[in-house]
């Protein structure tokens, strides 16, 4: 049980034409999915259907048809033997503020069924490896929006889980505090040893941390693939020109680089062969062509970038109706 | 656990947990625990100990004096009954009941904490039973301990052993009913809404406009002398159905105008409705909370 996830190939979450419906709007849809060990990132926008399945592989609320097992486990029949191996960080906001982050997460470990001198350890040594020092003994009233995701997660993972469902957690964090909580997130994996599936709305911060990427949108499957895959596929450089982008673009295009314009911008993808070697071909063209640069950055992966390159490999099913949507949606 | 990967030796002094998990039973013993010393302010804040306390206080202070007297005055019997005591002071129950209920639940809806007890290996039956439990045990503490105070002076007192000894049984069973009712009112009143406040406001208004309703009414009705009725009207407020119970079937003077309680038949029925009463409570909150899932 305990090495299951750990070895390779091995899927902590597997779901089989999961589906769930409300009256109203269905927010899963035959999705099927494996998920390995390792850090998964799940991205979509709002109301994707993320937090549904959240709470279906927690066992909470009943699928409206298919199946999904995580670590092993039916969600259907064995939800409380998921929640005792599984930890969860809700997306809002959850601690009482007259409580100290010691006694709460204390509370939580024997919540999730460890002894009272088990969940007392585990709780300093929890909050430590998380980053919090002295003030976890003070009221978490005063706690900054940082220190807060920090308990969040610590009440997560104190009972030593063998996978942490982290839904949003570098919502309302400010970029520093966002690049901490991901590189914690990467050593909950690296360091701890415990899968991750993390979501989040924003690709790019994901790519960064996660080591596979799957894409849901109005509760179907987009793609499921590993990290790399989609850096290659999605990288772009955006230039911006004074004057001239007509010419750019049939330079560029002649030098063997996919561009294509968006507006003032030229979108140039980012060519693995060459490499930084992109830059240099840009800069050269933009020179020969004897036009100011205004700007030339690399491109932020939203969802709408993979939308637009459609699914590199198999594993995935797109919609072409659903893609047009959430480019609608992202623009 | 094998590591991550077998090819890295990691030392960052992350430790696994191989202990035991002890399941289900003992997170819902865990929760009761932590919520009966959450009813007294304990592991919280200073400031939420203040009340809770302060009305312990109050509710053992007449005790203590009536004990005093009693001694000293070498009186041959308490000058109040065991049954009687939690009767007169009824508003210090409702008191703590209004400050403490909200306390268990309210807060745990508004700070949205009751997502992270359902993530975890307890369902919402263990939830319920664990809050009203300890809402139920909290009002116990709070009822038995004047009535045990009382029993200790009456001994100190020289009084009638096996009197006095089944005057505080019967107590007991009557403060024990009456913590279980006033916890289910408080605990599915203040379980309606997040905001601690209107909940305070809530469990008050119910309990003191049910209370002083009926206690018109019998005042009128044995103004027109129609004795009948008043045994009945005293099933339409917790305290007075509490009283009709326990006059009834525990030995108590009913405290209904010209003491006109309901007998044995009618005594049935006022069990029967205190019993349906803190078993629909318990259903209610099981449904309320069937929904707040994450």
């Amino acid at each position: 049980m305990g090495c299951a996830t750990n070895v390779e190939h091995v899927t902590v979450i597997a779901t089989e034409s999961l589906s769930k419906r409300y009256p109203r709007v269905t927010a899963l849809d035959r999705l099927t999915v494996d998920i390995t060990p390792g850090v998964t990132g799940l991205v979509g926008a709002n109301g994707a259907g993320k937090s549904t399945l959240i709470k279906i592989l927690l066992g909470l609320s009943p699928a409206s048809e298919g199946r999904a097992r995580v670590l092993g486990l039916d969600v259907a029949t064995e939800g409380n033997a998921i929640r005792e191996r599984v930890g969860y960080m809700p997306e809002h906001d959850c601690l009482p503020p007259d409580v100290s982050a010691t006694e709460f997460v204390v509370h939580m470990a024997r919540m999730s069924g460890l002894p009272p001198s088990a969940a007392r350890e585990r709780t300093a040594d929890t909050l430590r490896h998380v980053g919090l020092y002295e003030e976890r003994y003070r009221p978490m009233g005063g706690y900054s929006t940082g220190m807060k995701q920090r308990v969040k997660l610590a009440q997560a993972l104190v009972h030593d889980p063998q996978l942490v469902l982290l839904d949003e957690p570098t919502n309302g964090l400010d970029p520093v505090g966002r690049d901490e909580m991901l590189a914690l997130i990467r050593r909950v994996h690296t360091d701890f040893g415990i899968s991750v599936l993390v979501t989040s709305h924003l690709l790019g911060e994901l790519e960064r941390t996660c080591d596979q990427v799957v894409v849901i949108d109005g509760g179907k499957l987009l793609r499921a693939s590993s990290t790399s895959d989609f850096t290659q596929a999605t990288a772009s450089l955006a230039v911006e020109v004074t004057d001239r982008e007509d010419a750019l673009l049939e330079l560029l295009s002649e030098a063997g680089l996919a561009v294509r314009a968006e507006g003032v911008l030229l979108l140039v993808d980012m060519d693995p062969e060459r490499g930084d070697r992109t830059y240099d071909t840009v800069r050269d063209a933009v020179a020969e062509l004897g036009v100011g640069m205004v700007r030339m950055e690399q491109r932020r992966h939203r969802i709408a970038e993979i939308f637009r390159t459609g699914p590199a490999d198999g594993t995935g099913t797109a919609d072409p109706h659903r893609q047009e949507g959430v480019n609608h949606d992202a623009a | 656990m094998t590591p991550p990967d077998v090819n890295v030796i990691h030392n960052i002094g992350y430790r696994h947990y191989d202990g035991p998990r002890l399941g289900r039973a003992y997170a819902r013993r865990s929760l009761f625990t932590q919520s009966l010393r959450g009813a007294y302010g304990l592991g919280r804040s200073a400031k939420s100990k203040v009340l809770p306390m302060i009305l312990l206080a109050v509710m053992c202070l007449p005790a203590g004096i009536i004990v005093a007297v009693a001694v000293v005055s070498k009186a041959d019997d308490l000058p109040v009954d065991y049954t009687r005591y939690a009767i007169y002071l009824q508003a210090v129950i409702g008191l703590y009941t209004a400050a403490q209920a909200p306390q268990s639940v309210s807060l745990d809806l508004r700070f949205k904490t009751t997502p992270l007890y359902f993530s975890r290996p307890i369902e919402t039956t263990d939830y319920v039973a664990a809050k009203f439990a300890a809402m139920a045990s909290a009002l116990f503490l709070l009822t038995a301990a004047p009535v045990v105070i009382l029993y200790a002076g009456a001994l100190l007192a020289k009084l009638d052993f096996v009197d006095q000894t089944a005057g505080l049984a019967q107590g007991l069973i009557s403060v024990a009913l009456l913590s279980l009712l006033f916890a289910g009112i408080g605990l599915v009143l203040a379980a309606l809404t997040p905001r601690r406040g209107f909940g305070v406001a809530a469990v008050i208004a119910v309990l003191t406009i049910s209370y002083g309703a009926v206690s018109a009414v019998q005042g009128i009705a044995y103004d027109q002398d129609n004795t009948e009725i008043i045994g009945w009207l005293g099933l339409f407020s917790p305290i007075t159905l509490l009283d009709g119970v326990q006059t009834a079937f525990l030995g108590a003077t009913s405290s209904f105008p010209g003491a006109h309680g309901p007998d044995g038949g009618a005594g049935a029925v006022y069990l029967l409705v205190a019993l349906g009463l803190i078993a629909g409570c318990y259903g209610l909150l099981v449904r309320r909370y069937r929904k707040a899932g994450l």
